[in-house]
């Protein structure tokens, strides 16, 4: 790409900086805008009857009674329901084979999960539609439930849909080279294992809600939205309630935590826009932390068996391994629930030159809560696989863990190239990650207090990984298999008449700083105070179209917009001030709000002066001078399919191995996410994904018993990361930027999640390593951790 | 069905009478009745602390407690501790850390933060943690928000001894 270059070193420029964000003030000011902080006049509040059981046929539903109760203003069953909103299924084009049943945002006929939604009450308040719950008497016939992935396929499991011939949703293999032999020549050690990964949630602390009005005058739903995606959400609306897409308009305003979370298409959130149309009113709807647990959805859920075959010297001959997966009755709405499982096949192995590589993944149905797109898809179990069979494997022919990475890890200069599975790579930098870790974390003083501690009788561990990320996704990943997904998106900014910017974008903000960025960008490029930029994101009626932020798209391609929509400005205003001020254009530049002549910074004319020319005295301008002072862009990733990040992590830990406690005692990330806009969101982008990479590692799991009843459906049951447990993470950057774009952004939210995962996991296996045991199930929780010290 | 009592306390030093249900609970009243958004619910059962307010100068989770009980005492949310200043340091360390994200959890992370300051805390992380321990944050990491109120005791210490 062309374009700009020089934005990037001008004295004024924002980007680059570590820029606090504007809207922390009305944050911590307890200002903020919330879903369920919305009261509207003649609002109405909605509860939901949840299945009871994992599996239930529906023989009928009695209301009567919660009819009849306190404050209740309608009751909708799944049969009535459906009248008003059709169902959807959760499949795409381009993931071939994928099937799923159709999805009523209220069941009909079935139950197919714990917590599925059957029922919905309208009432005047919240606490009255729980009421009326209560009342509600349904005739549920328990079915068998098909609870355990491993068996799911097997022929004596029931059929989840009776459509189908079997519980599988989709399967895929990749075959590159020729693992068999590979793995069959003389001095290459094979080593095999079984990894678990348990199901674990997102449990955004704000739950997920929405308040849905709906202005019969103008046929117009408006729907305020917890979530990543408005156009998306727009879409969905329109389709299945049957409004034209222009009458549906999605808000969202602060997002209290999404991490894929609330991209989703739940039943309860579409009964509430139905309830909205139906009643003529706003219907909230906010989800309390039991329907969070078991109606949010799920992630994880594999059971690989892999192998990695190493040769004496140490070099990766290739990886075979198969990958099964849950998730739950239904593949979700619309982004699927086999991007998972396909990102492990696409992923596993990315970072290492090897020949030869075999992936099976299978995907199937079960009556547990579904499962879907999560804060790094598919990323912990990819890298985990990989890196923790080579450590396993650097082990057995007593090599380090950095050596062989050192000898495996792609060069630096080696790019373009594809990964062995067939994924395109550019611009990445594994062996300086690789290099820049071992210095910050002093690698070998960490080793010579290892080896003194293990005489104390102190287990402690060092692990790595190496690792790339998804960002800045293309067309590729939705758009080409038919979901209403866009991967575009724009930017517009408009200079006002007192000199100031107000920029508007597709992408939205749920915390990560993407207001923030927005505005350093713009404020960079076009050369005005910070200050004087207003950004506005998350409604559909105001913003340009296009995704939103999610899969680490947000800086690099709403990034990359805004950057070419205020440079696209800068020159309109450049062309107003060279006529103005009779000087020619490349003469010109605009610095700190003040059109100056290019080079001395000799200030020539407030951009307010210039403004309010064109808006209250046009009869001073030329009369072929139609100035235009908005500009808006677009912009896509089209060479790649993603543009991947690369880092390099490592977790020092300390193992209990009376109690099987695992404390974890620093963690260090390399990350290169290309060019940096702002050093300290990033850095915190990091911490925050590391830390709930820990968390999967260490603690989250939602737990079923035999019967798919969820079992921790709280939070004293399920243990999420406090302060107290988590480690001081320390973060670096290689700046390798991309050649996709001029900003040179790529994404950044998903790495810490997707790798610390196996690098604790290394960690641990490191600190067990004198015992000569090993643990390959995630949560690695004491009572595993003792499991496998006391296994003979 | 719901049995109703009448109250009287002071929120962020304004005398307010309610009639409020009995099983309502503090932080429902003080978000839907009284307006005062500030304060979140994130879990509704003690553990998250995003509804951590501030009852007769002690940090109570506003789930735990009924409307009822508050009834003749001292509430302070995070707008009151905005709006008197007393959380301005913490606004200012925290913008400066991004000790932020989301926002949800603030309001709570604030008042616990206020109740580890006011009451002396030293500038010792580990003892920060196990004080905030009580406070769920997604977004973070909690490492940001550990130096943020380490850097207001540290200020503050700072500005003692200036004074002294």
């Amino acid at each position: 790409m062309t374009g700009p270059a020089m934005i990037f070193d001008k004295p004024n420029s924002y980007i680059g900086q570590p820029t606090p964000r504007a809207d922390a003030a009305r944050l911590l000011a307890g200002r903020g805008r919330f879903v369920d902080d919305l009261q509207l006049p003649r609002m109405v509040h909605a509860a939901f009857y949840r299945s009871p059981y994992a599996h239930a046929k529906i023989n009928g539903i009695d209301v009567t009674e919660a009819r009849a109760a306190p404050g209740v203003v309608a009751v909708y069953t799944g049969a009535e329901l459906s009248k008003h909103v059709t169902p959807y299924v959760g499949v795409l084009s381009h993931l071939a084979g994928l099937r799923s049943a159709p999805q009523h945002p209220l069941a009909v006929d079935a139950a197919r999960w714990q917590g599925e939604p059957l029922v919905m009450v309208i009432a005047q308040t919240r606490a009255q539609a729980e009421d009326a719950c209560e009342l509600i008497d349904p005739d549920l016939e328990e079915l068998p439930a098909v609870v355990d992935s491993e068996t799911a396929l097997d022929a004596e499991t029931p059929v989840l849909h009776s459509e189908f011939d079997s519980n599988l949703a989709w399967e895929r293999t990749v075959d590159v080279g020729d693992i068999d032999s590979a793995f069959a020549a003389p001095g290459v050690t094979v080593v095999e294992r079984q990894f678990r990964f348990g199901r674990h949630t997102g449990v955004t602390l704000e739950s997920r809600g929405t308040v849905c009005d709906y202005d019969p005058s103008e046929e117009q739903l408006t729907v305020y939205y917890s979530g990543q995606a408005p156009h998306m959400m727009q879409v969905i609306y329109s389709k299945h309630l049957g409004i034209a897409e222009e009458n549906v308009r999605v808000i969202s305003n602060d997002v209290g935590g999404s991490f894929g979370i609330k991209i989703h298409t739940y039943g309860d959130e579409i009964a509430a826009g139905v309830a909205a149309k139906l009643l003529n009113r706003p219907v909230k709807f906010i989800a309390d932390r039991l329907e969070s647990f078991m109606t949010d959805i799920h992630a994880r859920d594999h059971v690989v068996t892999a192998k990695m075959g190493i040769s004496e010297q140490g070099t990766i001959v290739g990886i075979d391994f198969d990958d099964l997966t849950g998730i739950g009755p239904f593949s979700m709405y619309p982004r699927t629930s086999a991007i998972e499982c396909n990102q492990v096949l696409n992923l596993t192995g990315a970072p290492y030159a090897m020949e030869n590589y075999r992936a099976k993944g299978r995907v199937v149905f079960q009556n547990k809560t579904l499962m879907c797109q999560y804060r790094a898809v598919g990323h912990p179990i990819a890298m985990a696989i990989a890196d923790c069979l080579l450590e396993d494997c650097a082990r057995s022919i007593g090599m380090d863990p950095v050596d062989v990475r050192r000898k495996n890890l792609m060069a630096d200069d080696s790019y373009p190239r594809n990964s062995t599975s067939g994924m395109k790579l550019d611009d990445l930098s594994h062996q300086k990650a690789l290099e820049k870790l071992t210095e910050i974390m002093d690698y070998k003083g960490l080793r010579d207090d290892q080896e003194a501690k293990r005489k104390a009788g102190v287990y402690r561990g060092i692990g790595f990984v190496s690792m790339v990320e998804v960002t800045n996704p293309s067309p590729m990943f939705y758009g080409i298999g038919g979901a209403p997904i866009a991967s575009q998106d724009g930017a517009t900014v408009r200079l006002d008449a007192g000199g100031a910017l107000h920029i508007s974008s597709s992408i939205t903000e749920q915390g990560q700083g993407t207001n923030a960025i927005l505005g350093q960008i713009a404020a960079g490029v076009f050369g005005v105070d910070i200050e004087r930029v207003k950004v506005s994101t998350g409604d559909t009626k105001t913003v340009p179209y296009g995704g939103g932020t999610w899969a680490s798209r947000g800086a690099g391609i709403g990034g990359e917009a805004m950057l070419q929509a205020a440079h696209a400005l800068k020159e309109q205003v450049l062309e107003v001030a060279g006529v103005l001020l009779q000087t020619p254009v490349e003469a010109l530049d605009i610095k700190n709000g003040c059109v100056v002549d290019a080079g001395t910074d000799n200030e020539r004319m407030p951009l307010a002066d210039l403004a309010r020319t064109v808006y209250y005295r046009g009869n001073e301008l030329p009369s072929d001078l139609k100035p235009e002072l908005i500009a808006t862009r677009h912009y896509r990733v089209s060479d790649f399919p993603f543009v991947f990040t690369n880092g390099a992590m490592a977790a020092h830990v300390e193992v209990d191995i009376e109690t099987g406690f695992v404390k974890v005692l620093h963690f260090w990330a390399v990350e290169d996410c290309g060019r940096v806009i702002n050093p300290m969101l990033v850095d915190e982008q990091v911490r925050g994904g590391v830390v709930q990479g820990i968390g999967g590692a260490l603690y989250e799991e939602c737990l079923y018993s035999p019967e798919g009843q969820l079992m921790n459906a709280t939070m004293a049951d399920y243990i999420v990361p406090m302060a107290a447990e988590m480690p001081e993470i320390t973060v670096a950057h290689i700046e390798t930027p991309t050649k996709t774009s001029v900003l040179g952004a790529k994404g950044a939210g998903e790495a810490g999640t997707g790798g610390a995962p196996a690098a604790i996991m290394n960690a641990v296996n490191d600190a067990l390593s004198p015992l000569g045991k090993s643990i390959w199930q995630m949560p690695m929780t004491p009572e595993r951790v003792l499991q496998v010290i006391n296994r003979n | 069905m719901s049995k109703t009592a009448n109250i009287t306390l002071k929120i962020n030093g304004e005398d307010i009478t309610a009639t409020v249900p009995v099983r309502l609970n503090l932080v429902d009243f003080l978000r839907h009745d009284v307006g005062l958004t500030g304060s979140h619910v994130g879990c509704e059962h003690g553990v998250c602390g995003a509804c951590t307010v501030e009852v007769n100068g002690d940090a109570v989770r506003g789930c735990l407690m009924l409307a009822v009980q508050a009834d003749g005492t001292e509430v302070t949310t995070v707008e009151g501790l905005s709006d008197s200043g007393r959380s301005a340091a913490l606004i200012r360390s925290f913008t400066a850390r991004n000790a932020l994200q989301c926002g949800f959890c603030t309001p709570g992370m604030l008042a616990s933060a206020l109740s580890y300051i006011d009451a002396g805390g030293a500038a010792d992380k580990a003892a920060i943690r196990e004080h905030i321990s009580g406070n769920y944050c997604r977004c973070t990491g909690y490492q940001s928000i550990v130096e943020a109120i380490c850097d207001v005791i540290t200020e503050n210490a700072t500005t003692e001894e200036a004074g002294a």
